[in-house]
């Protein structure tokens, strides 16, 4: 099979993005714009409108078709989240009383900035998820998906019944449990062997590195907020009088306020580029391990075929019956092994390549901010310092 | 400006090794702790423009035994959070007087249970005994000596800069042994607001003239100072504001012709308010800090683990080359906390109370008037009584009446030449503060900024350092 471009960017044949996302009270709304030259489509370039609940259908509709089982079916975005950016907003509101014009203006645009940035990122989110499967050679294809893209009327798949909930609730508890015990059957084949402790081992450092990264981030954002409010409090003391002093005040409120826009900024990039990526691997080892699981059980099911065919033949009853379902599940299982070995190659190509940029567009960044905040404090310590 | 320069401080004179300590006679008392007061002789290269006011810090490590000698070498203590190794700060030249003062206070000794720092005092003024000498001080001490200043000087109208405050919790931690980060932190935050309380104290032209500092400074042994619990930081504000209360509670107020002191005083509250709100600030800037440490520590951890549990082999590499960066990071944080509390939040704390002390004055200026004004009435009373005397026609009690009427016309006159004397040293006191405040915080954030320039500087050669690492991966 084709080996997936590690940089997702499709080919003309078929071409996926978000172009427009609009927020509403309880939901975000993504419009999908296509442009394909495939003759499944009626028009080459069309949009439709989704919600966060239909990608969600596609992807568990990926999950559930038996053809796919060999393929590493791309994580589904998170559910957007903006409970915690709406509920500082209402904090606000509510304590506009107790602060100056100025602090409320600033606090304001803080918190609309913030509440932009997770739009966005819920957006790119989203539009991953739909680039990951237009790229994928065998998933573009799929039905499903070709609906997705361009039925424009709603899919009506928004909250699965009871029911069905509870059907999915049983079906995570059957996976962990057989997860456990596939993962102490030792391969034979040592590629999948090494793959199964690789994974097992990346997935929970990745799981905590993400969880770390992210307090580590939120730390950064807090003291920012510090140095903005430590600003405005300068620049209330600065504005008292004319004196030196209060000159001097005002000057190094101005810098303050430059500087912890830098910081800021750190804290963002940092986000974007670290907490972001390893969040990304976290769902997409998840996946490589539903893979290998999906495999395990498959090669389960020869096991147990194999041996239903031999108590058959001992019988000699219904041996028929046990060879056709002892040769379906032994070629399901070489089918898995074989599309699995592809993908769990190009899901490290993928890793290796991710990781690259993102490291080294951090590195850029951080080194950027690092020097515009150095140019800022050079230049306003020259002016204090002359002025003494 | 007077630019600093890097200077040694001298050794030790041999009879005051901290080793030896008289002192610690098992005295445990609360918030008692020894420190030892040095003295250098003047040294001309550290006297430039005329006027000096040169300090030094000096870290030594702290010892729970009776000590090892001290050495003339500036060691980096253990502390989590120190400043830089050896210090030197700013001098320039007063108007009038010319100070050859130099106080230090360095880190204390332990002996048993008591802690004595040692104070060093430089100084070529004639007064002095001799140019250097060192002597040890309890905390309690320097609380005495507050009092003191206080009962004598408050009728003068002086600010007196008010000493740090009681911490039972730090001092038990201290004598029980801990040398966590937090008891080390404790003891160099209490080390270095002494320092600057003495150095506000020698520093004021007034004050160092009054025999209890000069006393306190070379006397080899003070009486214990007692009743200091009214000088606990909750104390000390307490006795600020029943003062205050007091004054406005007055039923005659005062008529001020000029209003510049009306003016002054709402200006000093209005900033002591400012700069609270600043406090609380900066606070939450230091803890948020110290956050971002334990955060950073453990994010960098995280990352060694993933880089070994990545298997291609250049990515591992850079993982691990991340992890090691964030290591240093934390590094950063932890200095940039120190600075952020030792520089700037001490700043403020020291501002807060000065500005407290300084209403204090403007009050007694308030009392002042009241004595002259109550004087007034009392004179005029007695006037009344002269009158009444004569016209029953009783010369016993008449010359009795003159009498009084003398010695009342006599404290009117000294009460008001008092109110007049307040007046002008509270003006002159002002002014004098005003400029100090405004060299402290601009030489004090200066000096922030410097160690946040410094951050950054670090911070681009670790980013420089790591960048083609990342690039390396394929």
């Amino acid at each position: 099979s084709a080996t997936l471009n590690v940089d997702l960017q499709t080919d003309a044949t078929l071409q996926v993005d978000i172009s427009d996302a609009l927020s509403e009270r309880d939901k975000v709304k993504f419009t999908v714009h296509t442009k394909s030259t495939l003759p499944n489509f009626k028009q080459n370039e069309f949009s439709v409108v989704r919600q966060h609940e239909e990608f969600i259908w596609l992807h568990d509709s990926f999950v559930e078709n038996e053809e796919y089982a060999g393929y590493i079916i791309p994580p589904a975005p998170p559910r957007p989240d903006f409970d915690a950016s709406r509920e500082k907003l209402q904090k606000l509101g509510e304590g506009e009383g107790s602060m100056t014009k100025e602090e409320f203006t600033k606090m304001k645009q803080e918190l609309e900035a913030e509440y932009l940035a997770i739009f966005k990122k819920t957006v790119a989110m989203h539009e991953v998820f739909l680039c990951r499967v237009a790229a994928h050679p065998v998933l573009r294809k799929d039905l499903n998906f070709h609906v997705f893209l361009e039925y424009n009327q709603d899919l009506s798949v928004r909250g699965k019944n009871k029911k069905e909930k509870l059907e999915d609730f049983f079906k995570n508890v059957v996976k962990s449990a057989d997860g456990v015990l596939v993962a102490g059957v030792k391969d034979v084949d040592d590629f999948f062997e090494h793959e199964k402790t690789f994974l097992l081992e990346y997935h929970n450092r990745v799981k905590d590195a993400s969880a770390k990264s992210d307090r580590m981030i939120r730390s950064h954002k807090n003291a920012a907020d510090d140095i903005n409010r430590i600003a405005s409090s300068l620049y209330t003391l600065g504005t008292q009088d004319s004196t030196d002093l209060c000159k001097f005040f005002l000057k190094v409120s101005e810098l303050f306020e430059k500087t912890r826009k830098i910081e800021a900024r750190v804290a963002a990039d940092e986000d974007l580029k670290l907490a972001d990526l390893l969040k990304y691997y976290l769902r997409e080892s998840q996946a490589a391990k539903d893979l290998l699981y999906r495999r395990s059980r498959s090669l389960v099911d020869y096991e147990n075929a194999n041996k239903a065919l031999d108590k058959a033949r001992a019988k000699n009853r219904d041996v028929l019956q046990a060879e056709t379902s002892q040769q379906l599940c032994c070629h399901k299982f070489e089918k898995i092994s074989e599309s699995a070995k592809q993908e769990l190659v190009d899901f490290k190509t993928r890793r290796v390549a991710a990781f690259r940029k993102n490291l080294v567009e951090l590195a850029e960044l951080e080194l950027k901010h690092a020097k515009g905040n150095l140019q800022l404090l050079q230049s306003c310590l020259g002016v204090l310092k002359s002025n003494t | 400006m007077a630019a600093s320069s890097d200077r040694i401080p001298p050794p030790f004179p041999d009879t005051e090794e901290p080793g030896v300590c008289d002192m610690a006679d098992g005295d445990r008392d609360e918030g008692e702790d020894i420190f030892v007061i040095c003295v250098y002789g003047s040294f001309a290269f550290f006297i430039v423009g005329g006027g000096a006011r040169v300090t030094s810090v000096r870290k030594k490590e702290l010892s729970t035994s009776s000590g090892p000698p001290p050495s003339s070498s500036v060691t980096q203590s253990p502390a989590a959070m120190q400043p830089s190794s050896s210090l030197q700060q700013l001098e320039e030249e007063e108007d009038e007087d010319i100070f050859d003062v130099d106080v230090a206070v360095t880190n204390p000794e332990k002996i048993g249970y008591v802690l004595c720092p040692c104070i060093c005092f430089q100084t070529s003024l004639a007064m002095f005994r001799s140019k250097a000498f060192s002597v040890r001080r309890r905390y309690s001490d320097f609380l005495g000596l507050y009092e003191k200043l206080s009962v004598k000087q408050s009728l003068q109208g002086c600010i007196i800069p008010p000493p740090p405050e009681k911490s039972v919790v730090g001092m038990t931690k201290v004598k029980v042994g801990m040398d966590d980060p937090s008891s080390v932190e404790f003891v160099e935050r209490r080390r270095a607001a002494l320092e600057r309380y003495l150095q506000r104290v020698v520093s004021h032209p007034s004050l160092l003239q009054d025999p209890d500092v000069r006393d306190f400074l070379e006397r080899d042994e003070l009486p214990r100072a007692v009743s200091t619990q009214a000088l606990s930081g909750a104390g000390f504000l307490k006795m600020i504001n029943k003062a205050s209360d007091a004054v406005n509670k007055m039923t005659i107020k005062m008529n001020e012709s000029d209003t510049w002191f009306e003016d002054k005083f709402q200006e000093v509250e209005n900033e002591e308010q400012q700069l609270r709100k600043l406090q609380v600030v900066v606070d939450s800037l230091v803890s948020h800090r110290k956050e971002l440490c334990g955060s950073t520590a453990v994010f960098a951890k995280s990352m060694a683990m993933l880089g070994n549990s990545e298997d291609n082999t250049a990515l591992s590499r850079a993982l691990s080359q991340l992890a090691e960066v964030e290591d240093k990071m934390e590094q950063l944080h932890q200095e940039q906390a120190a600075s952020d509390f030792f520089i700037f939040a001490e700043l403020l704390a020291d501002y807060i109370r000065l500005l407290g002390a300084m209403r204090g004055c403007f009050d007694q200026r308030v009392r002042a008037w009241q004595r002259w004004q109550e004087a007034q009435s009392t004179l005029q009373k007695k006037r009344e009584v002269e009158a009444k005397l004569l016209w029953a026609n009783k010369p016993e009690k008449l010359q009795q009446a003159k009498d009084e009427i003398t010695e009342w016309e006599s404290r009117v006159t000294q009460y008001e030449r008092d109110f007049d004397r307040i007046g002008m040293t509270v003006r002159k006191e002002v002014l004098r503060f005003e400029k100090e405040k405004a060299k402290d915080f601009k030489g004090q954030i200066v000096k922030y900024l410097d160690a946040m320039l410094q951050s950054q500087q670090r911070l681009v050669k670790f980013w420089e350092a790591f960048l083609p690492e990342a690039k390396a991966i394929a």
